[in-house]
């Protein structure tokens, strides 16, 4: 990735609307709204919603329009400090300890002092994060935090209020600036309320139908007005039916590629059966829309755009 | 007192404003959101970085700092209505101080969390009305089944201490099967498989370096959350008291019960439970279920869970107490569906039946026939009379006495 020069955070509420929007990031009014007050109060910014709504896709935006660097944490089960926030080089360590015996070394504090010193520190997404400088903080993106458990959940409270990581070894290492911080969650489990707490909360919710058609016209330039038209008013009639899984806008926007891909100006019940896998994802929901219920939507969708024009 | 003019911009600019979101975030937390005065501070601190715009903007900044969870965005939402927007306010007031005046105006749907706000903005009005009288409802109804909804409200007897004393004991000895899930993370241990580097660097550093001494940790291990699923339906009532005092005795114990009842619809009673006196956790679930002792549903209600919470609950490997009696009244297709879905979400699904034991049950048994393939284990209660027998049935046991296919071929051979 190209080093950008970083650029000033947004000074209000439109700033912020436009500074997305010119990265074809377009967020609605109170998506807008609780970004600036996070980059403005300083607060992470606690993200939940359905998968792709494009929670992940706000830190990234955000990176490359401020011209910050983006560290990523991706969270599983079983995360820990070792690999979300640094790691001692073991095997240098050993050798140095080694060598201070060779060169006749006794004193303990000074010993000590070189085995764990900055040289042999790995650091890890988090520490990395804390090290920005001024005016040019990094994004963090701690993605799917719902994945982890609550011992590391406990454990990012320390950085989350006071930006400061605590290596027992070194002391504390304090961030110059604190990073922008990204939190989304899928919400398999409710996070607790204390890490809440200290973040700007927002619920991502799908987007209304023009918003959507404005999505994929940034996303998708290629597909006609038409086919997009039609794209967007399937999808979300599709999420007013009660599926397992309803589509997301990256579904939407996978499936105004695929659809240009194949060429194709206008739906028609064999493309959509023939596609459907790109926006529904469980077999149950797949069976439902292919018998029937599919092309009954399709002609509301035809009908009703008919009618518009 | 300095400290309290941490705002003095405004105090002095705008000192109404301030006061107002003060007000306005103490109707929230009566209207139950939980809103702390560190929240409050936050508030007025957001709406001063955003600076007071349109009516849009100053509504979705208090709604970044006030609400932390989906769930009140309805509640914060019918409370800004109300509250920043005086004519209504004042409207509604003076319909609430005369009762006798007609209501004009068109009757609009009423929109969720309209009368907990509604109480919360207007508190005191109602404490003059006599209380509710819930009406005591005793019906025995084993052995039927039906797919009505039947709305009823239910009181249990309260719990005494020799039974208090008999629960504690008997879940202090309960051991679940497929209770403990290894963990990707470690502990030291001196007789573990793997090397410890960091621990084995500390060491060695207390000897100057001159014994490097390999040290050993192994992975932890822990209990994983329980989702439990009781059948309250009239063939189950007698049962009810029972398991409920179980399921309180269970979430005391452990970090993550997850709560769930259903006969015609599914509530969930996790946070009901999390009370610490077992009367009162219980009144508490009294009150929020509507359908105590109604018919069954139970292949409706598995779907209800499986699209609306097995995705938030059923994470880091969760382990599915089914406990009902399989006689559904409903479509056998939905349940056999569901028990299916159910079955590939979870860690593991046990079904606890408290039937079992009556002559003639299999005859009735549709329901149980489709639910079997999709059980990892299947549970008999010999005697639901005593919680101690509730225990014992899900402790121990050796392996494949409980495998549902041996019911299975049960069946077959007897038809």
């Amino acid at each position: 990735m190209a080093v950008m020069k970083p650029k000033p955070l947004p000074a209000s509420i439109e700033q912020t609307v436009e500074l997305l929007a010119g990265a074809d990031y377009i967020a609605d009014r109170s998506l807008a709204t609780v970004l600036f007050l996070s980059l403005k109060m300083g607060r992470p910014l606690f993200l939940e919603g359905e998968a792709g709504v494009g929670k992940t896709e706000i830190a990234k935006v955000l990176a490359s329009s401020l011209g910050r660097k983006l560290i990523r944490l991706q969270c599983y089960e079983g995360l820990d400090v070792a690999s979300a926030v640094y790691e001692w080089n073991y095997a240098a360590q050993m050798i140095e300890i080694r060598m201070e015996e060779a060169s006749g070394e006794t004193d303990r504090r000074q010993m000590e002092k070189n085995v764990f010193s900055e040289k042999y520190l790995i650091r890890r997404p988090i520490l990395e994060a804390l090290e920005g400088k001024k005016g040019a903080a990094p994004v963090l993106l701690i993605d799917e935090l719902d994945r982890t458990d609550e011992a590391f959940e406990a454990f990012l409270l320390e950085i989350l209020s006071d930006f400061q990581v605590t290596v027992p070894e070194l002391g504390t290492i304090h961030a110059e600036e604190a990073p922008i911080v990204i939190i989304t969650t899928n919400r398999t489990r409710e996070i607790h309320d204390a890490l809440k707490r200290r973040c700007l909360y927002h619920w991502v919710d799908y987007p209304d139908a023009a918003r959507e058609l404005e999505i994929v016209h940034r996303k998708v330039p290629q597909a006609n007005q038409r086919l997009s038209a039609e794209i967007v008013s399937f999808v979300q009639k599709l999420r007013q039916i009660d599926l397992f899984k309803a589509p997301g806008v990256a579904e939407t926007i996978d499936w105004a590629g695929a659809l240009n891909e194949l060429d194709k100006v206008a739906l028609d019940p064999e493309t959509v059966s023939d596609t459907i896998g790109v926006l529904l994802k469980y077999q149950d929901d797949i069976a439902r829309i292919s018998q029937g219920e599919g092309a009954r939507l399709l002609n509301e969708v035809k009908a009703e755009l008919s009618a518009a024009e | 007192m300095k400290r309290y003019q941490s705002n003095p911009v405004v105090a002095k600019k705008d000192g109404r404003l301030a006061d107002n979101i003060v007000y306005f975030a103490r109707t929230l937390r009566k209207a139950g959101m939980r809103v702390g005065p560190a929240a409050v501070k936050d508030a007025i601190e957001a709406v001063l970085a955003a600076g007071i715009g349109t009516r849009d903007d100053f509504y979705w900044t208090l709604h970044a700092v006030l609400v932390n969870r989906r769930e009140d965005h309805a509640t914060f939402d019918e409370a800004f209505r109300l509250f920043w927007k005086s004519r209504e306010l004042v409207e509604k007031m003076l319909q609430m101080f005369s009762p006798m005046a007609p209501d004009m105006r068109q009757k609009e749907k009423p929109r969720a969390a309209e009368s907990r706000v509604g109480d919360a903005l207007f508190e005191g009005q109602k404490k003059n009305q006599p209380p509710r009288e819930v009406p005591e409802l005793d019906v025995d109804a084993r052995f039927t089944y039906s797919g009505n909804e039947v709305l009823r409200s239910k009181d249990f007897a309260q719990m005494t201490a020799a039974e208090l004393a008999e629960a504690r004991q008997a879940i202090a000895q309960l051991r679940l099967p497929a209770d403990e899930v290894v963990t990707r993370r470690f502990r030291p241990d001196q007789h573990g498989r793997r090397a410890d580097p960091r621990a084995m660097m500390r060491a060695a550093l207390r000897t100057g370096g001159d014994l490097i001494v390999p040290q050993f940790r192994s992975p932890r291990i822990k209990h994983p959350p329980l989702v439990v699923l009781a059948d309250i339906s009239g063939s189950m009532s007698e049962y009810t008291r029972i398991f409920l005092h179980f399921l309180h005795a269970l979430t005391e114990q452990r970090r993550h019960v997850h709560t769930f009842v259903f006969s015609t619809r599914l509530t969930n009673l996790t946070r009901q439970m999390r009370h610490r006196d077992p009367d009162e956790a219980l009144a508490e679930c009294a009150e929020a279920v509507a359908d105590w002792s109604g018919g069954t549903r139970i292949g409706e209600t598995l779907h209800e869970f499986n699209r609306r919470w097995s995705r938030r609950v059923l994470g880091q490997g969760a382990v599915v107490l089914l406990i009902t009696d399989g006689l559904e009244r409903d479509d056998i297709v939905t349940l056999e569906a569901e028990m299916e879905r159910l079955h590939k979400s979870c860690r593991r699904l046990i079904w606890l039946n408290p039937l079992l034991r009556f002559e003639g049950f299999e005859a009735k048994a549709r329901g149980v026939r489709a639910m079997l393939p999709h059980v990892d284990e299947f549970r008999a209660v010999h005697s639901l009379d005593a919680l101690a027998g509730l225990c014992q049935a899900l402790s121990g046991g050796r392996q494949g006495e409980y495998d549902p296919q041996r019911m299975l071929a049960q069946f077959r051979s007897a038809a």
